[in-house]
């Protein structure tokens, strides 16, 4: 009996796992078949990396030890464009509510948790495609890579988990305020300040203490550092990659058990 | 033997009963058609039946599980195919039922020609690598059917399947539904507006007004009780709602009709 139990768990498991992949491909071959939006996407931390970057590189105003500011703000660039799609996910959930895909999903078999964390990994996927933009922007500008294939998968491991939590933080906000108008004007609420209290584009150091205990609390903070020890040469994490990771997958499975109670009663 | 059953099936929002007390009961291998006003309550009804909305008090029973305890048996025991067109536009036919196949456990060796016949079935072979976005109304109808089949659900749910049709499309669709009961016996549960539609397909139809039931039985039956010379079920349908106009609710079902329309140009 012990037997089958175990082969039970091992079935549902490997079921769950198929499941949630089969949403995450849904994405992936829609992004095949039409990459435009990939390529609109490369627009904004271009111009952050270009504009932004450059100028406050020559002023010098920002205290980065021994990294110049262009490489010090790169890592904070690839997060925050990471964050400013994810966190506008949530509208491809009310999308889906209108034209009743969602019903479709919710009326199949499938658990609540595979569903949300499908939708979450596809945000990871869109993730992906940021981290090449960025590396590619950052070889053009100049900036050292470091190029250790370790550091590449980890790097993309973060982008794809701080994706899925941002993505899913986005989701369970859909579910609760229903209504496309809503959203939009809470996501615009949210962007910046998850953005400006971070360790994005200057350290927590230079920082009130009440913005940096809001930044120590911001989970960009802890992608921006991890991506920050693994990409630039010469760049250090403060908090240890070991512990960034760790912060960032534990939201990301609270988030996950909480988006999948919320999920289903966006159609109420 | 029935195949589906409700109870005293009752849902509130609120101040509002959107379904009050609904006992209905549909024969395995029939057509059923849900029928009322904008607002009756057919959608939430349905809503409950397909495990999407708890309800307030009653009990529901598919294939003999019970709705509150056993939702995950019944969801692998229906299919359901919403109001809107919804199959993904930029996703190939084969492509939208792929994930499906996946989603309903449909093992691996059993897929591709789990998905080649349902696409026969519903006619769509050559077109089942093209991109959704380019199919016409009544394709995607059907496309959307065959996602619904795929596990070869007992019970099949369609929402205003022909909403938004135009006469060819809307044709096309009957005789896929009626073929569908004839190739695999499946039980058919139907919410229209066209009560043409219901009187040509229905064995059987429930009229819902004001989240009541207000009659059920066939359509014949219901329209020789009227005593009047030739009846027609619209006849039966104004008889029983009072030909009242709608109640100018719902917002959102209007609003999805019009960007059903719009999608279809």
């Amino acid at each position: 009996m012990a037997v089958n139990r175990l082969k039970n768990t091992g079935n549902s498991i490997s079921c769950f796992v198929s499941k949630t992949l089969s949403i995450a491909e849904m994405e992936v071959r829609k992004l095949r078949h039409d990459p435009t939006e990939l390529i609109t996407r490369a627009v904004q931390p271009a111009l952050w990396l270009l504009v932004f970057g450059e100028v406050f590189t020559r002023v010098h105003i920002i205290p980065t030890g021994n990294l110049p500011y262009i490489s010090f703000m790169a890592p904070g660039i690839l997060a925050q464009s990471v964050l400013f799609i994810a966190i506008f996910y949530g509208i491809a959930v009310i999308w889906e509510r209108d034209l009743g895909i969602l019903h479709k999903f919710l009326v199949s078999p499938t658990p609540r948790e595979a569903l949300v964390l499908g939708k979450a990994l596809s945000a990871g996927v869109r993730a992906l495609s940021q981290v090449i933009i960025i590396y590619a922007l950052a070889v053009l500008i100049g900036i050292g890579i470091n190029w250790n294939p370790i550091n590449l998968t980890l790097v993309a491991v973060v982008a794809i988990l701080a994706s899925a939590l941002f993505s899913t933080f986005s989701l369970i906000i859909a579910s609760l305020v229903k209504t496309r108008e809503r959203f939009m004007g809470i996501g615009q609420i949210l962007t910046m300040p998850l953005f400006f209290a971070s360790n994005a584009i200057y350290p927590l150091s230079m920082m009130p203490s009440w913005l940096q205990v809001a930044a120590r609390v911001n989970p960009l903070t802890y992608a921006v550092d991890a991506i920050r020890g693994l990409m630039i040469t010469g760049g250090t994490s403060t908090y240890g990659v070991g512990l960034d990771l760790s912060v960032l997958f534990v939201g990301v499975v609270i988030l996950i058990l909480i988006g999948a109670k919320l999920y289903p009663k966006v159609i109420v | 033997m029935a195949i589906l059953t409700t109870e005293h099936l009752t849902r509130r929002f609120g101040e509002l009963t959107a379904v009050d007390d609904l006992s209905i009961s549909v024969e395995e291998g029939e057509i059923f058609g849900l029928l009322g006003p904008n607002g009756a309550g057919k959608s939430t009804a349905i809503k409950m039946i397909i495990t999407l909305l708890p309800p307030s008090a009653g009990r529901v029973t598919v294939g003999g599980f019970d709705l509150v305890h056993n939702a995950s048996q019944i969801r692998r025991l229906i299919g359901y195919v919403p109001q809107i067109l919804s199959a993904d536009g930029t996703l190939t036919a084969r492509e939208n039922l792929m994930v499906f196949a996946k989603l309903y456990d449909i093992p691996r060796s059993e897929r591709s020609k789990r998905i080649d016949e349902s696409l026969a079935l519903m006619e769509l072979t050559d077109a089942s690598d093209k991109l959704v976005k380019n199919f016409s109304g009544g394709m995607i109808r059907r496309l959307e059917i065959a996602q619904s089949m795929l596990h070869r659900p007992k019970v099949l749910f369609l929402d205003e399947p022909t909403i938004g049709l135009d006469p060819v499309g809307r044709k096309t669709v009957w005789d896929h539904i009626q073929k569908l009961r004839s190739s695999f016996g499946t039980t058919i549960f139907l919410t229209t507006h066209y009560m043409e539609e219901a009187d040509k397909l229905c064995s059987r139809v429930a009229i819902m007004h004001l989240g009541k039931l207000a009659v059920i039985g066939a359509p014949a039956d219901l329209k020789r009780s009227l005593n009047v010379e030739e009846a027609t079920l619209e006849d039966v349908f104004t008889h029983y709602t009072g030909g009242l106009l709608d109640r100018g609710d719902n917002y959102r079902e209007a609003r999805s009709t019009r960007r059903t329309a719009k999608r279809l140009g």
